[in-house]
């Protein structure tokens, strides 16, 4: 093995590591903000200039809680639970290629930790084992309101993951590679997997809210009828890992739609500035974290508007909308792929 | 390097199957086979299969497992409420893991000890060939195993529904 | 019978094929949102930012004194005659010698209680006080935790005897100037 690759990657990884923990902790604060925009107030604004600071007092906070583990609790699993979620939540993140590669003299780094060719796979895979953490989470905590919790998280995901697939599987039709570089690299200029796919886009974008359990599909943690749904035992920073977790599966699912269907980190006309390289990487990654950003907004826009869903309709429309909506798609793809190109 | 992430692995498989073995708590059983898939998944990368590892973790780990999970919490299955078993069951349960036992022991005996060697790095296990040969040689059993699957997903719709009196 | 034209009858029909996809329904909802979110804030960053109070504005009572400093109140009772409300307590006693630099006439309230929980802020006993003792002023009621805190006595009702602890009241008395305070 190449140690320089070893190198590049682990630089690479605390980057990311960096940057995912510093737009999840920004994304509490502008969550705040933008749900007191949207409802005629200010936000916070007290810690620092316009309430800049918020988050790291929100975060120290969660440091100088007291830290209850519930006696009736399974306890390793208790602590386990949070760590699992944060985990998966941050994996996911490997795959996404950032821009484009930088050159340093002869050396080449890529902004991508793994470029799998099962790259999409993987993506299926960690969301997949995403519930876990919360299915452990909540059933160590001995709890009603916690298991109820787990147990509308799982099914919520397990249900969802199914379009979701479907809705990728139209997709990879199109693109004939699983590798999210390559399917980026397809939608070079203005040719947007989104203008293509409009159904698969409009259905992965729902199983996304539905996976990141956001509102209008927050059920596992509905404050108004399960107390804090499956972290309702947890305390301090725990707890903290809980809630910042699903921030950085809200960032990762904005990169991935980015990715899948916005052309990544490719915008039109890129290629008519004449940038050099390394400039153009920088621009690309630019455009990239635009495009995450608009998704980021769009999330808490969706929340701030949309009233919660209720179980049976949660249930009724992945089952009988979503997945044979998602199942038409593909054979529509196949069908279009087949008969017109 | 590999070799040593082979004998990691392979320490982790054999300790999280033996923890599902003898753990007393069904939760803790659920989570080290889970444990025991994402090890097995780890073998199959390093055999170049990234394709059969990826879907080895999605449905056995993303899937199956968690419906396992779902029905030990729901059933609540705690130490003391664990039914004791009949010493007929037990004496059953011992002769036929005896029996499996002796089939084990026949089948390696079979084999010969020879020096480990890594297999050559193969692209077999990449996805583009693994479809090739799904969609050419192995067409048919591939279509078989579908319907079985169809078959399978009437059936729980079948026995889910109500009877109408 | 249709007192205005602004109720609704609920129509629980069934949803068409369309709305039953609750996508228009979303759509409509979030361009409401984002109209919004480019509006003016409804509310102010209270400590340092204060709304405009009306003159007409009836806060928390206060107990005046007049220039030299005597407490205006001379127990007359006629504010807890008028309160409809009957928050008022009053204990009246005697000047003594040597108090005179501190109430106004030879009679005085010695308890003077208003339970502010009972009180409905009507400004009848401002109207009622034939001596220019009580008034309303600009001031917020501030909450609290226990009930007996809100019976606020002649330590939080009169005013301090220093200028600067005087609880100016001139909005209010330009008030009454500009509509002659009703004599009861």
């Amino acid at each position: 093995m190449d140690w320089s690759i070893l190198l590049d990657k682990t630089i690479l990884i605390v980057i990311i590591f960096v940057i995912s923990l510093a737009i999840a902790a920004y994304s509490t604060y502008g969550e705040r903000k933008v749900a007191a925009f949207l409802q005629d107030r200010i936000g916070p604004d007290r810690a620092g200039p316009f309430g800049l600071l918020q988050p790291l007092a929100d975060g120290l906070k969660f440091f100088l809680k007291e830290e209850i583990i519930p006696t009736a609790s399974d306890k390793f699993l208790f602590i386990i639970g949070p760590c699992i979620f944060m985990m998966t939540a941050l994996m996911t993140s490997a795959i996404i290629p950032w821009g484009m590669p930088l050159h340093f003299g002869s050396h080449v780094f890529s902004l991508q930790v793994a470029d799998l060719n099962v790259g999409i796979l993987y993506l299926l895979a960690v969301v997949s084992i995403g519930g876990y953490g919360i299915m452990i989470g909540g059933w160590s905590s001995n709890n009603k309101f916690a298991l109820l919790g787990a147990l509308r998280a799982s099914s919520q995901m397990i249900s969802y993951e199914l379009s979701m697939g479907m809705a990728i599987i139209a997709l990879l039709l199109l693109s004939q590679s699983l590798s999210i570089r390559e399917i980026v690299d397809m939608q070079q200029g203005f040719h947007w997997n989104v203008f293509y796919q409009p159904v698969g886009f409009l259905i992965f974008l729902i199983c996304a809210f539905a996976e990141c359990n956001r509102a209008p599909f927050d059920l596992p943690e509905s404050e108004s009828e399960l107390v804090g749904g499956y972290h309702t035992e947890y305390s301090s920073m725990k707890l903290g890992l809980f809630l910042f977790a699903e921030y950085i599966n809200m960032f990762i699912s904005s990169a991935i739609i980015s990715c899948l269907f916005f052309g990544g980190y490719h915008f039109p006309g890129i290629d008519s500035l004449g940038l050099s390289p390394n400039w153009a990487a920088i621009v690309s990654i630019i455009v990239l974290f635009a495009k995450i950003f608009f998704f980021i907004f769009f999330f808490m826009w969706v929340r701030w508007t949309v009233p919660r869903f209720r179980y049976d309709q949660l249930m009724r429309l992945g089952w009988k909308i979503l997945i044979p909506l998602s199942i038409l798609n593909v054979l529509a793809t196949g069908a279009w792929l087949t008969f017109f190109k | 390097m590999s070799q040593l992430i082979f004998f990691i692995l392979s320490a982790m498989t054999i300790a999280s199957a033996l923890v599902v073995v003898f753990s007393k708590h069904p939760m803790y059983s659920v989570l080290s086979l889970v444990v025991c898939f994402f090890t097995i998944a780890g073998h199959y990368i390093l055999l170049n299969a990234q394709f059969l590892a990826i879907t080895h973790i999605i449905v056995y780990a993303g899937a199956i497992m968690v419906l396992f999970l779902f029905v030990v919490m729901l059933l609540n299955l705690n130490r003391e409420s664990e039914p004791h078993k009949p010493g007929k069951m037990k004496f059953a349960a011992t002769i036929s893991a005896g029996m499996l036992f002796l089939i084990l022991i026949a089948a390696m005996k079979s084999t010969t000890m020879e020096t480990f060697s890594f297999p050559p790095p193969s692209t077999n296990g990449m996805i583009q060939h693994v479809g090739q040969r799904l969609f050419t040689d192995y067409l048919l059993p591939f279509e078989i195993s579908s319907i079985l699957f169809l078959s399978a997903m009437i059936g729980a719709v079948v026995l889910a529904k109500k009877e109408k009196h | 019978m249709q007192l205005t034209n602004r109720s609704k009858v609920i129509n629980k029909k069934k949803l068409n094929w369309v709305e039953s996809l609750y996508l228009p329904a979303i759509f409509s909802g979030m361009i409401i949102t984002i109209k919004h979110f480019f509006k003016k804030a409804a509310t102010t960053r209270y400590p340092e930012e204060k709304r405009y109070i009306a003159p007409v504005y009836r806060g928390v009572h206060v107990l005046k004194r007049n220039d030299k400093g005597q407490e205006n109140c001379t127990a007359c009772g006629l504010c807890a005659v008028s309160c409809p409300a009957e928050a008022i307590t009053i204990v009246a006693a005697e000047r003594q010698k040597g108090e005179e630099h501190l109430y106004k006439k030879e009679k005085y309230a010695a308890m003077y209680e208003i339970n502010m929980l009972r009180c409905i802020f009507c400004g009848i006993c401002e109207e009622a006080c034939p001596e220019d003792s009580i008034y309303l002023t600009d001031r917020i009621l501030p909450s609290n935790y226990q009930r007996n805190n809100f019976i606020y006595g002649k330590d939080l009702l009169v005013e301090g005897i220093k200028p600067e602890e005087r609880i100016d009241i001139g909005v209010r008395k330009k008030h009454y100037e500009m509509n002659e305070k009703p004599r009861v």
